[in-house]
């Protein structure tokens, strides 16, 4: 009887042995590469909103503080949306016809609330508190990015748990004097690092819990 | 005789089933499915769900996108994400218990107790934490009906106007209105008003469990000989919370010897006060009598009455003795007279009529229109009244009320109710002190409030709550700063000034004056008391109370005919055995427990099950004690006949569950013995090995060290810190099959312990959260590191990281760690979607296998140390309360920083008294037990 196998079919047993586990391993790193690409995390992906509201021209262009509208930013977990009615303090005199603020000047008149779609959202196990980032120095373009630049708002960061970690670890790297939190174009000193360490002192930040699971999981 | 204390009869026979209970640690079919899926269903579903996801990747999608809904205007003084909290009152049988309730964004979460208030001082009861669960009850009554057909209110106020121009020509002839027990001076004043307009008009109150004499307040710090006759003053009641207070006072472990109480209990069943006593007497009802009788004449008595009333003239204006309402006049007359030294206030009977002249109205045929407001007289009337049966002979029956129960259904027009968290109203405190109640939602479901109602019958101009309770406190404040005085007192949850020790509040009168009998030889005694949970019915459909394991019985979801270890060997009778009880030519069907310290031939029977409409959640659960209650043996008698059928009926009790077997868990002495030496309490148990004994390095906590310390001298076993522990950490209910699996969900529970003889046995309560150890060994055998320690020294547990593998719960000597074994968070208890408005949004909501466990409420440890953090401050000490401290009456639970020398906790864990549950584990326990001291008569002999 003839040989049932050929002697190439070595090479192709091999071949697909070889083959098989590479290409589980590169699905593997697909999968792990795609898990963190920025279409999975919706970095860099700008979402339509009910008014297409733009930090550029409020924040550059206007000079208004984060804290004019994200009002609860110092002293709550939430930093606070803005209800209708800070919109209209400006909009009940400036643009108050324009087509594009029609949602706002319905939702005042029908006291329906209006529906932002959210940009940053952390998983529902995550217990984040915009107070104590706050006031202890991380400003808010470290994590939000450089909004006054955003015609429409997108996330910058991936928020995943281990870029949390990376800060609470070693905040020296991102630490702020506190008046600079709301800075937007705050650059990094060069001496970011010792900075970091006397700012520790100075702000009281405690770093010793800082990377507890019930920092933030509860 | 069993030097060790015991948990449940079984364990102190040490049966087989008892030690195959105790030796896994799961029981029994812990982990199967419910009776509903059975293993096929389970593969064809798990078929499906395979294919779904090799077709669509189902379980990975991009995170869906969420909305942010700001407020059009938003309140002013709300910060969003920071809770806001409001003071007012819940009541309880009329009594007012001052609150404070947690609001997140206009939701109330959490009700907790309102420290200036003097029937709660910052404490709360079981019924308190669970009122929350009530508001937001999905079985609440949502529209106003006619008949069967949904209708609405102003079709009712067209009939009521038709009605009023009737009774304004005959003034009122045939109007009948009955309310429960009434404190609210804007009602009174409402019901004045009413009976003026139409003075033929009559008004009725009944209360099932009211107390048929006058009810008289006590100072009991102020007490050092307390005997109590049948009287549960710890138990639930208008001044709980006050006299939990008082009495854990004189029995701190920090107390000079010379501030330590004696307490002397005689009863007939166990109860939270006699569990409490230095010496308990089981007296079956007319021993019971007797006893006391003896007490008051003078005369000497074979259960030590002399010795009793010795102690009592030595502390003759110091000593008080507590009546209870079973128990004939004159000895409440002389226990009045005895204790009018240390009275605080009063409550006299007052003109209302009582409910059998309604019924004598209602035989007459003179009552043409019935309003009801609240209780529910069709379910827990004396049942020789058939009110049920009679009712049908009035020709306009109106019923306001929170749920469509057995007494809306006999009336033609029913009125959904507004939740007290939900209206504008006022109430009265045990010592008058009066709160304005405000309410923190708008009605949920269009209910009404009992002055809205009010006003349309007297055809009143103001219509709304908010405008009646106003203008009532405006006529007693006519100077020009009322509006500062609403304010005050709204903002403070008490009225200034209205306390008043000789207030006159109106009572309940009674039906009928129990009679007075002597038993035949032999004969078995009967005994009704409301059940410690559900009380006379009103709270059946509350998952939470149903689910609270009811002290000694611990049993859950069920009320059961309570017998004494001797009567049933005597009649041959084990628990979940079902006999008729006959009583006086009337019966019923109920499940047997052996009551470990319950009095001989006697059986007692909590009211307040077998309810039929109660909801959901209430119906058809126990069994109906009301229907062997008649008007005149409210509170039982003898001639009780009990013939077994033969049949079972499971019953769900927790006492076994979480054994930590043996040991020296409770250590308990008196207060001579510690003061001769005060190492008693070490020697109590075994030694713990030093540090040095452990493989694992010692940790050193720089900065702040979390622990506990649990006074077991201060604690009565109320149980409120596992409901407050629920109420705070979303924990679920899991219903009377799972309990009878073994799978309750309580993170803290309140373990009891008899020791001694089943017959005489002493109680000891210990409630037992997590311990967060030092060396916690949970945390050894986690494969995932789900669970590890903190910097602070807290043993975590990370629901998103666990997998479920339960090896931790295997571990843990202490069992304090609770499985989802299912989808808890969406049973038939939790599903329903009004319940998620009732969610804590600080804690997360478990799912299906995972783990969990007390945390020490680590939100609130985070959400002050973020408050001090960003005022750059330390966190002062005392300034976190975990939700079960905060609840407790007795302040038996102090949290803090054990780093900190001079913090509450420390200063305790100093004590002599201070022990370490399991210490020669070397598991280093955060938490720790203060032991329990008894102040024993030298002069007394046991018991």
């Amino acid at each position: 009887m003839a040989q049932l196998f050929q002697r190439r079919a070595n090479g192709i047993a091999n071949a697909v042995i070889i083959g098989g586990v590479l290409l589980f391993a590169g699905l593997c790193g697909d999968i792990f590469t795609f898990g963190r690409s920025d279409y999975w995390t919706r970095v860099d992906e700008p979402q339509a909103q009910t008014v297409p509201f733009s930090h550029q021209h409020h924040v550059a262009g206007l000079g208004i503080d984060c804290r004019y509208c994200h009002t609860s930013v110092e002293k709550s977990a939430f930093a606070g949306m803005p209800p209708t009615e800070t919109c209209m303090t400006c909009h009940s005199q400036v643009w108050k016809d324009a087509p594009v603020l029609q949602p706002v000047r319905d939702s005042l008149q029908n006291g329906t609330p209006l529906r932002w779609t959210r940009v940053h959202d952390l998983p529902d196990y995550v217990y984040f508190n915009h107070s104590i980032h706050v006031n202890k120095g991380i400003g808010c373009a470290s994590c939000h990015g450089r909004v006054d630049q955003m015609p429409l708002t997108e996330k910058v960061q991936p928020l995943y748990m281990r870029w949390c970690l990376d800060c609470h670890r070693a905040p020296e790297h991102h630490l702020r004097p506190t008046s600079e939190v709301f800075n937007m174009g705050y650059e990094t000193p060069t001496n970011q690092i010792a900075l970091g360490h006397a700012l520790i002192n100075q702000q009281h930040v405690a770093v010793e819990g800082l990377s507890d699971c019930y920092t933030c999981h509860r | 005789m069993n030097q060790q204390p015991w948990r449940s009869l079984d364990e102190f026979a040490d049966t087989p089933e008892f030690r195959e209970w105790l030796h896994r640690e799961f029981p029994p079919f812990a982990s199967e499915w419910p009776n509903d899926v059975n293993r096929r269903h389970f593969l064809k579903l798990m078929g499906a769900s395979f294919a779904l996801a090799g077709l669509g990747l189902s379980g990975c999608t991009r995170q869906p996108l969420e909305k942010i809904v700001p407020y059009v205007k938003q309140p002013e003084e709300l910060v969003p994400g920071n809770a806001l909290y409001f003071a007012t009152a819940l009541t309880l049988g009329g009594y007012a218990r001052g609150v404070l309730v947690e609001s997140h964004e206009g939701r109330p979460t959490k009700i907790e107790g309102n420290p200036e208030h003097p029937a709660s001082l910052g404490a709360s009861d079981v019924f308190m934490q669970a009122e929350i669960l009530n508001l937001y009850d999905p079985d609440r009554s949502k529209s106003v009906l006619h008949g069967n057909e949904v209708t609405t209110w102003d079709d009712l106020l067209a009939v009521v106007a038709a009605e009023r121009a009737k009774w304004t020509a005959n003034a009122g002839t045939g109007l009948r209105l009955l309310t429960g027990y009434v404190t609210s001076p804007t009602l009174l004043d409402q019901i004045a008003a009413l009976l003026k307009q139409f003075p033929a008009a009559t008004w009725h109150a009944h209360e099932p469990l009211a107390p048929l004499h006058a009810t008289t307040f006590y100072d009991l710090a102020k007490a050092d000989v307390i005997v109590s006759i049948g009287n549960d003053f710890l138990g639930p009641g208008p001044a709980q919370l006050k006299y939990t207070r008082d009495f854990a006072s004189r029995r701190r472990a920090t107390n000079e010897a010379a501030n330590f109480n004696r307490l002397y209990v005689a009863e007939s069943t166990p109860t939270n006060t006699g569990a409490r006593a230095d010496h308990r007497f089981a007296l079956a009802p007319q021993a019971l009598r007797d006893f006391g009788l003896a007490i008051a004449k003078g005369n000497a008595h074979p259960k030590s009455s002399a010795t009793v009333l010795d102690d009592l003239r030595k502390h003759a204006g110091k000593s008080l003795i507590l009546v209870g309402d079973s128990l004939p006049d004159e000895l409440h007359q002389f226990a009045r007279a005895w204790n009018q030294p240390l009275q605080i206030a009063q409550t006299t009977v007052s003109n209302v009529k009582s409910f059998a002249e309604l019924i004598r109205d209602i035989e007459g045929g003179k009552v043409e229109t019935l309003i009801i407001l609240d209780g529910n007289p069709a379910y827990d009337a004396p049942t020789d009244f058939e009110f049920a049966k009679k009712l049908a002979g009035v020709p306009l029956r109106i019923r306001l009320g929170l749920h469509e129960d057995e007494t809306s259904a006999l009336c033609q027009w029913h009125i959904p109710a507004a939740h007290p968290l939900e209206t504008w109203s006022d109430a009265r405190a045990f010592d008058g002190t009066a709160t304005i109640m405000q309410p923190l939602i708008e009605p949920l479901y269009d209910g009404k409030s009992v002055h809205e109602l009010l006003a349309a019958l007297t055809g009143n101009v103001l219509t709304s709550g908010y405008e009646i309770v106003r203008r009532f406190w405006q006529v007693q404040h006519p100077d020009d700063d009322f509006e500062k005085f609403w304010r005050r007192s709204l903002h403070d949850g008490v009225v200034a000034e209205t306390a008043n020790p000789f207030q006159v509040l109106p009572a309940v009168s009674p039906n009928a004056k129990p009679e007075v009998e002597k038993p035949a030889n032999g004969a078995v005694e009967l005994l009704f008391l409301a059940d410690p949970h559900i009380q006379d019915g009103r709270f059946a459909n509350n998952a939470w109370l149903q689910e609270l394991p009811k002290p000694f019985t611990k049993l859950t979801w069920d009320n059961a005919a309570l017998i004494s270890p001797a009567t049933a060997r005597r009649l041959n009778l084990a628990n979940e055995d079902v006999v008729e009880l006959k009583f006086r030519g009337r019966s019923v069907r109920a499940p047997i427990w052996i009551l470990p310290g319950q009095a001989d031939d006697c059986v007692t029977v909590h009211l307040g099950y077998g309810r039929t409409k109660a909801g959901n959640v209430g119906n058809n659960l126990g069994f109906n004690a009301y229907a062997l209650r008649t008007a005149a043996a409210p509170w039982g008698g003898s001639g009780l006949e009990i013939v077994k059928t033969g049949e079972h009926h499971p019953l769900a009790t927790t006492q076994q569950h979480q054994s930590m077997e043996g040991r020296d868990l409770i250590r308990v002495s008196t207060l001579a013995e510690f003061a001769k030496s005060p190492e008693v309490i070490a020697h109590l148990g075994e030694a713990p090995p030093t540090a040095s004994e452990s493989l694992y390095p010692t940790v050193k906590y720089s900065g702040h060290a979390w622990g506990m310390a649990i006074d077991l001298g201060a604690c009565v076993g109320c149980n409120v810190c596992s409901i407050a522990c629920q109420a705070e950490n979303n924990i679920p209910v899991v219903g009377k099959e799972e309990v009878a699996r073994g799978r309750e969900m309580h993170w803290i529970r309140v373990d009891n312990y008899f020791h001694g003889s089943p017959e005489t046995p002493r109680i000891h309560f210990q409630p037992v959260p997590c311990m967060h150890c030092e060396n916690a060994p949970c945390e050894l055998v986690c494969p995932v590191a789900a669970t590890v320690h903190s910097s602070e020294g807290l043993n975590q547990m990370i629901y998103n990281r666990c997998v479920g593998t339960r090896y931790c719960s295997n571990n843990c000597p202490y069992k304090v760690r609770r499985f989802n074994f299912l989808e808890y968070d969406r049973n038939k208890f939790e599903n329903a979607p009004v319940l998620k408005l009732l969610r804590n949004p600080d804690v997360t909501v478990r799912t299906r296998g995972v783990m969990e466990k007390c945390t020490y409420c680590v939100q609130r440890i985070n959400r002050t140390r973020i408050d001090a953090e960003n005022q750059n401050r330390s966190i002062r000490d005392g300034e976190i309360v975990p939700a079960c401290a905060q609840a407790c009456p007795g302040q038996a639970i102090v949290f803090g920083d054990i780093n900190d020398p001079q913090s509450r906790v420390s200063r305790l864990k100093a004590s002599p008294l201070n022990y370490d549950l399991l210490a020669e584990l070397n598991t280093r326990p955060r938490t720790t037990y203060l032991a329990k001291l008894q102040n024993p008569n030298p002069e007394l002999k046991e018991p």
